[in-house]
């Protein structure tokens, strides 16, 4: 019985060392910076970078593969957060600022065929099969990706009206310069 | 050499390990669903096998059957074999990140793929020498990754297939393998097993 016990002991302290000191030496070393600029991404894996998901933008990033202007649904404070973390000038020259959208389905078109629904990343197509869809534009993140598939062009993009929920108070750098003498109309007096 | 030769043919197509022997069954349906992660599935096994069938024979060799400890030889195998995955996942991690997402739990799960102590525990009682053991080892693996990248490439072409949706999918899948099952039957007399 102790030579049972005594050898598996020492296969299992043997074989752990010889584990441990692999391990030191192929230590793979993650970029840090991978995972913070992960977090700084919407994270909706919508795909329009061009990339898989936001993971593989955030990699492509860190490795300075990928200019910073890629995302859409980040929009101009992503490209502003992510020039800030790397220290590269936001280029925004090429960036056209959309205001925010959702997905409509134009009921009229639709015809329930689903596509839309297997390609929205963030569950926000209501509909079955042969019945007509709908977007709930409360968890739309303007990705886009629905438009292009439907058959029947019976989705568009429209922004989103600013009604007393969606209006908020303009960023401070994003609000147009008030011009002399006309402060109290830019609501800075 | 001409031993050698039978042994190898043998081990890798007429006692094929998936299509004769039946095991290592679950990677054989779960990773074949793309040509390239079964090449890489059956490179990592290809790797644990061999290495593992040449510390097994030393193991079962000069431990198990002096000391009469035949009693043990699941619990130490497994040891041996848990620890020859757990490096080639290191390995993997460094050298290759993409195969090692793609492998995903596939990767840690060839320490309880069947296959590996299966060739462990046969050629400890077919008691082989260690180079006819490493030579078993590492045809049998070769065996397991031709079948696995063959299946692949079959289902790759059943994926675009029409097929009945009653049958689509894991159906379709286990009627093909039985077929390339008995397509391996015909290697069976090739050479004593």
């Amino acid at each position: 019985m102790w030579i049972a016990i005594g050898s598996l002991t020492a296969m299992g302290l043997i074989l752990g060392g010889l584990l441990g000191v692999a391990a030191r030496f192929l230590a793979v070393k993650e970029n840090p910076l991978e995972e913070e600029l992960k977090e700084l991404l919407p994270g909706s894996q919508c795909g329009q970078c061009g990339y898989v998901g936001c993971s593989q933008y955030a990699a492509a990033l860190a490795k300075g593969e990928a200019p910073i202007t890629l995302c859409p649904p980040g929009g101009k404070a992503t490209i502003e957060a992510l020039a800030k973390k790397l220290g590269v000038a936001a280029d925004l020259s090429d960036h056209e600022e959309k205001v925010p959208q959702h997905a409509f389905v134009v009921e009229d078109l639709c015809i329930g065929c689903t596509r839309c629904i297997r390609e929205c990343t963030t569950d926000s197509i209501l509909g079955a099969n042969k019945l007509m869809h709908t977007i709930i534009a409360d968890t739309c993140h303007g990705c886009s990706k629905c438009v292009e598939v439907c058959p029947t062009e019976a989705i568009v993009m429209v922004a989103i009206p600013v009604t007393l929920n969606t209006w908020h108070w303009p960023k401070p750098e994003t609000a147009p310069k008030p011009e002399a003498g006309k402060l109290h109309e830019a609501g800075a007096v | 050499m001409k031993e050698y030769a039978l042994l190898i043919i043998s081990a890798a197509l007429v006692n094929n390990v998936i299509l004769a022997r039946f095991l290592g069954l679950c990677s054989f349906m779960g990773v074949t669903t793309r040509i390239d992660t079964a090449v890489g599935m059956g490179m990592a096994t290809t790797f644990v096998i061999t290495v593992s069938s040449m510390a097994d024979w030393a193991v079962g060799t000069y431990l198990l059957e002096p000391y009469g400890l035949w009693y043990l030889r699941t619990v130490t195998f497994i040891l041996v074999i848990a620890a020859a995955v757990q490096f080639t996942e290191l390995t993997v991690k460094k050298v290759s990140p993409p195969l090692f997402q793609m492998l995903g739990i596939y990767l840690p799960l060839i320490t309880t793929n069947c296959a590996v102590l299966g060739i462990a525990i046969l050629l400890v009682e077919h008691k082989m020498n260690f180079i006819s053991a490493t030579v078993f080892g590492f045809a049998s693996s070769v065996g397991y990754s031709l079948v696995m990248v063959m299946f692949a490439g079959l289902r790759e072409r059943l994926a675009l297939a029409d097929i009945p949706r009653l049958f689509a999918g894991p159906p379709s899948g286990f009627i093909v393998a039985s077929l390339l099952a008995l397509a391996f039957m015909g290697f069976s007399g090739m050479a004593a097993s």
